[in-house]
């Protein structure tokens, strides 16, 4: 490959000593997040950050950003994103980067960029955290779309500052990173004046954007610094999160990188590039159930379940970027199941704690993260592996799920069992709101019903297969051939047409406002990235910048 | 007689442009005028708004015989709508659209484009009158306030024709865009003006003379431009809003000469040598050199700003779509659309000034600068005649355009004059050599008396070689109330 180990693949491991782009300034349990590129820290050559614009690189440390403030500070309520320039809030994503960068590259980095947008609205929403947004410059395409990520937005009215999404008129392609769908489903504007709005390049500013509901608030510029501190400390004083407890540290996560392989604590990689696959495999914890929660609070980082979800997220990252060749994930599970149990009862037992309450909800961004992952998914649950209650999961959010029958010839290990637990009934919905478990049984809700009863019991093969939650079980004659047939055949389609399919079948049932930003981000948004209107050599994308007009084919598709 | 040179002053507004059969238009100024005369009362001159001022007031758009002199109080001043007249079978000169005829309405899809372009260079010309409308009360001649007001009332006529077009081609958004540009306010916290050049304070005559000089003549190379433009309403109101503006450079050019000219002979009259024995010759009462160079790094630097950034996609898609030009687009040679030329620009690359090759259609506004500093530097090698004449050891200089930017590359470091890279702490310890410090500006304001006398001129500066309409020296330009 060298995927994992290539010199020049991308690390989202950061932290603030290291950030470029932004600072993080704390007053009055209050997080301000300020956004200030520099514009020669892009993450590759050939562009220029300019005007607060942002690449990947951006977006790496806002993620780190986000997450950090809400493990490392729980004192915060509340979290003010706004610009660290004078004349400008953001630009948006940077065009060069994006004309520059290979079709793969955008979808990941919009993904990507829509996910951390995703769990900045679910910290406002579930964490006690609120977003709020002071947009102190002219906030143009993705930079309105972040400050759409705010529960409230504050507009500075200085009769110049304001916000729009001119990636139609000026670039032939879309504000789909969020952008178009929270305008209609999260602040509900008008579909006409959306229409308007996004086909005005330079936006709208002041009074009208209140009134257009684009903006919360329209504040004169000697009022601007005092209201904006109010609105934070008001939104900071109706959050839960304990004010004098001390926040656990998200240490540097170690990993060691060997040729093909990537190993974490709890967690490893290993690639074969030549069939397209990766398998990726989690293991339970060393260390014993902490006996408290105070022990517990004090493992900090170390503590299992928050480990093995930061080297999740970490791995599911490393391998979208860096492996695109890869197109196969095969995952696995090793340890005691029991173990999983017992953490998972631990979180439940003490979800109401700001910390436990924060490591589920990670877990729950990780595997929502593993779900609009365009990998084919393969859970193998075999002798040895731990797929109960949250790491069974992992089988419901894989595409297909194999079980081993029964034991091998010469090892004595039990046979695989599959565990179902309270974890799997709620606590990790999908982005469409629904359980994994939900939306398999969308159409048979007695499935659903049979499985709940089953909680708790180890199910081997049979009754695994017996009760719809593996798609397949097989013993040991025919094991080795059935699998390996069947990884051969996956590896062997389409990848297009396998990323299409799988996106379409995961996500059953109701839409949300977030399946429905991933599903056009998919359809829409790089439907027309590869375009010739827009990425064509006489294309907007191309021509950005030069002064000279894209040549529309003016035909409609 | 070509369309557009009959001017009708039967209405309220005198114009050229048939107002009188144009009701929804004519309704829409209007309606806009009495917010436009509070504006005056309100934000216009300081006092003097009774005082009969010897004004010229453009009459016609003959070029032989546009305006007339006489005695008029400023708020009666005819403002009026006047456009260059039509040339007939006029093409667009340059972009895309190149040889094809001049569009007389807007194109749709340049509407907003266009619409900005009116909206910042309108915004400019009420700006400059907030910014000098205490002057009056330290006039240091008749002479010198009469200019003054001369160029405030054109600047408010200035804002007339930008309006028109607003009002004219673009609607609703238009009527709406001509009302914000009476609400902004130079300065102010909350309604800012929109260049930052145009939110300075122009505390003082030599200030002002200064502005009028630099900063009416970054106006004029934008007009200039505009008057490229394919659409022609804009070009045929540039191009006659140009003839005005020659004389606000003049005020400028000239009031400078004329101060260097009181400092010289002062000087000479004293035995002063070392134009740099400040003391010395501020107990004279008049102006020192080092403070002159001052004062024009200061208004030098804050200019180059508004030419905006020094790689510039408004600017490239501004020419391309053929609504703003190149200085004097119609004499140059080239292909005037520029695909494939490239321009050098000073560029800021990692903290270092270097030069690099860039797209022409890029690097525009860095060529316009580039006309525009040609300029200026004439302007300032007459003045150095002066102090030469007076044989004191003194040159004025442009300083380096690296130099106090605010706008564009060179925002993000500290350079001297010269162009050498300063670190914050030198900068912050050298500063007040390089721009008037609070004591430069307090010696100033110090000087700046009125001198209300008919013939008589402040200690500071000398009277002009000739009257304005070639009038005597004691002529009583404004006859105060
Ligand atoms: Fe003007
Ligand atoms: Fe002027």
């Amino acid at each position: 490959m060298d995927a994992v180990a290539a010199p020049q693949a991308i690390d989202f491991r950061t932290e603030p000593a290291r950030y470029k782009h932004w600072r993080i300034e704390l007053r009055d349990n209050v997080a301000y997040l300020i956004m200030d590129v520099d514009p020669n820290g892009g993450l590759v050559p050939g562009y220029e950050l300019k005007l607060n614009s942002y690449d990947l690189a951006v977006d790496i440390e806002l993620h780190d950003a986000v997450q950090r403030l809400r493990f490392e500070h729980p004192e915060v309520g509340a979290v003010v994103l706004q610009s660290g320039k004078d004349n400008v809030f953001s630009a948006g994503a940077n065009i060069r980067m994006l004309g520059q960068s290979s079709h793969g590259h955008k979808v990941n980095f919009c993904k990507f960029t829509n996910e951390t947008r995703l769990a900045i609205e679910d910290a406002t929403e579930n964490s006690g955290q609120t977003y709020l947004c002071a947009v102190n410059g002219p906030a143009a395409g993705g930079g309105y779309e972040l400050a759409l990520t705010a529960a409230h937005i504050m507009l500075i009215d200085d009769r110049r500052s304001s916000v729009s999404l001119p990636e139609t008129p000026l670039l032939a392609v879309l504000p789909g990173t969020g952008g178009l769908t929270r305008l209609t489903d999260k602040r509900r504007v008008r579909r006409d004046l959306a229409d308007v709005f996004c086909t005005t390049e330079e936006g709208v500013r002041g009074k009208k954007a209140v009134a257009w509901r684009l903006v919360d608030e329209a504040i004169p510029p000697s009022a601007w610094a005092e209201t904006v501190a109010k609105r934070a400390r008001e939104a900071a004083a109706r959050s839960d999160r304990p004010r004098d407890e001390k926040g656990i540290t998200l240490t540097r996560l170690e990993r060691r990188e060997e040729p093909h392989q990537l190993h974490y604590r709890y967690l490893s990689v290993v690639c074969e590039p030549e069939k397209h696959r990766a398998t990726i495999t989690l293991r339970t914890p060393t260390e014993a159930l902490p006996a408290s929660l105070e022990e517990a609070v004090a493992r900090g980082d170390r503590f299992w379940p928050l480990a093995l979800a930061r080297e999740f997220d970490d791995a599911i990252l490393h391998l979208r970027f860096n492996a695109p060749e890869l197109g196969l994930w095969v995952l696995r599970t090793e340890g005691d199941p029991a173990a999983v149990l017992a953490h998972d009862a631990f979180l439940e037992a003490h979800k109401s704690h700001w910390l436990m309450r924060e490591i589920r909800l990670f877990l729950k961004r990780v595997l929502k993260r593993l779900d609009v992952t365009s990998r084919s998914l393969i859970a193998l649950i075999e002798p040895g592996s731990c797929f109960a209650g949250s790491l069974a999961e992992l089988a419901f959010a894989a595409d297909r799920s194999v079980m081993f029958a029964g034991q091998r010839a010469g090892d004595n290990r039990s046979p695989a069992t599959l565990t179902l637990g309270p974890a799997n009934f709620g606590c990790y919905p999908m982005g469409n709101g629904l359980t994994r478990l939900a939306t398999r049984f969308y159409g048979e809700p007695e499935s659903l019903t049979r499985a709940e009863a089953a909680i708790g019991q180890a199910l081997e093969a049979d009754a695994a297969s017996e009760l719809g939650l593996v798609t397949f079980a097989f013993d040991e004659a025919d094991w080795d051939d059935e699998i390996r047939i069947m990884l051969e055949e996956r590896a062997s389609f389409s990848p297009d047409a396998l990323t299409g399919m799988e996106a379409n079948l995961r996500f059953a049932g109701p839409e949300t406002m977030e399946t429905r930003i991933f599903g056009r981000l998919t359809a829409w948004q790089n439907w027309i990235f590869q375009r010739p209107n827009a990425a064509g050599a006489e294309g907007a994308l191309g021509r950005y910048g030069s002064g000279i007009k894209p040549d529309f084919d003016y035909n409609r598709v | 007689m070509p369309e557009g040179m009959h001017v009708d002053y039967d209405g309220l507004i005198p114009n050229n442009v048939g107002l009188a059969q144009d009701l929804r238009v004519r309704k829409a100024l209007e309606t806009w005028h009495p917010g436009y005369i509070d504006w005056w009362k309100e934000m216009g001159p300081v006092g003097f708004q009774e005082s009969l001022v010897y004004l010229r007031t453009a009459i016609g758009v003959d070029p032989t015989g546009w305006a007339v002199f006489d005695y008029v109080k400023m708020p009666e001043y005819k403002w009026g709508i006047l456009l260059a007249p039509k040339v007939e079978g006029r093409k667009i000169p340059f972009g895309r659209h190149k040889g094809e005829p001049a569009w007389q309405e807007v194109p749709g899809e340049y509407r907003a484009m266009l619409r900005r372009l009116i909206v910042v260079q309108g915004d400019t010309e009420p700006a400059s009158v907030e910014q000098q409308r205490h002057l009056g009360a330290t006039a240091p001649s008749l002479y010198d306030l009469r200019n003054l007001f001369q160029v405030n009332v054109e600047e408010g006529r200035h804002l007339w024709q930008m309006v028109y077009l607003l009002q004219k081609y673009f609607g609703a958004d238009g009527r709406e865009e001509a009302e914000a540009l009476l609400e902004r306010r130079s300065g102010d916290a909350d309604r800012p003006r929109i260049l930052g050049a145009f939110n300075e304070a122009t505390p003082d005559w030599l200030s002002f003379f200064m502005f009028t000089f630099f900063t009416d003549r970054d106006g004029k190379m934008q007009l200039e431009a505009l008057a490229q433009s394919g659409f022609d309403p804009l070009s045929r109101s540039c191009r006659f809003m140009l003839t005005e503006e020659a004389h606000h450079m003049f005020v400028g050019a000239t009031g400078v000469q004329r101060i260097l000219q009181r400092t010289v002979s002062a000087m000479n009259e004293a035995g002063i040598e070392d134009p740099y024995d400040v003391e010395a010759v501020r107990r004279l009462g008049v102006i020192d050199l080092p403070v002159i160079q001052k004062k024009l790094n200061l208004h030098f630097s804050l200019t180059l700003d508004l030419f905006g950034n020094e790689i510039s996609t408004n600017a490239a898609n501004a020419f391309e779509a053929g609504l703003k030009g190149r200085y004097r687009e119609d004499k140059l040679t080239d292909d005037h659309q520029l695909h494939n030329a490239t321009y050098p620009v000073l560029r800021c690359v990692s903290g270092r000034i270097v030069e690099e090759q860039v797209p022409a259609l890029s690097a525009l506004n860095m060529r316009l600068r580039d006309d525009y500093v040609r300029e200026v530097e004439a302007g300032v090698a007459r003045w150095n005649q002066v102090i030469a004449k007076g044989n004191i050891n003194f040159k004025l200089k442009l300083p380096h355009v690296a130099f106090n930017r605010a706008i564009g590359e060179f925002s993000t470091i500290h350079v001297d004059p010269d162009g050498n890279i300063l670190d914050d702490a030198a900068w912050a310890a050298r500063k007040s050599e390089f721009l008037p410090s609070s004591d430069d500006g307090a010696y100033i304001a110090d000087l700046m008396k009125p001198m209300f006398e008919r013939g008589r001129y402040a200690g500071w500066i000398a009277p002009p070689r000739v009257g304005i309409d070639n009038k005597p020296g004691d002529f009583e330009y404004v006859r105060i109330v």
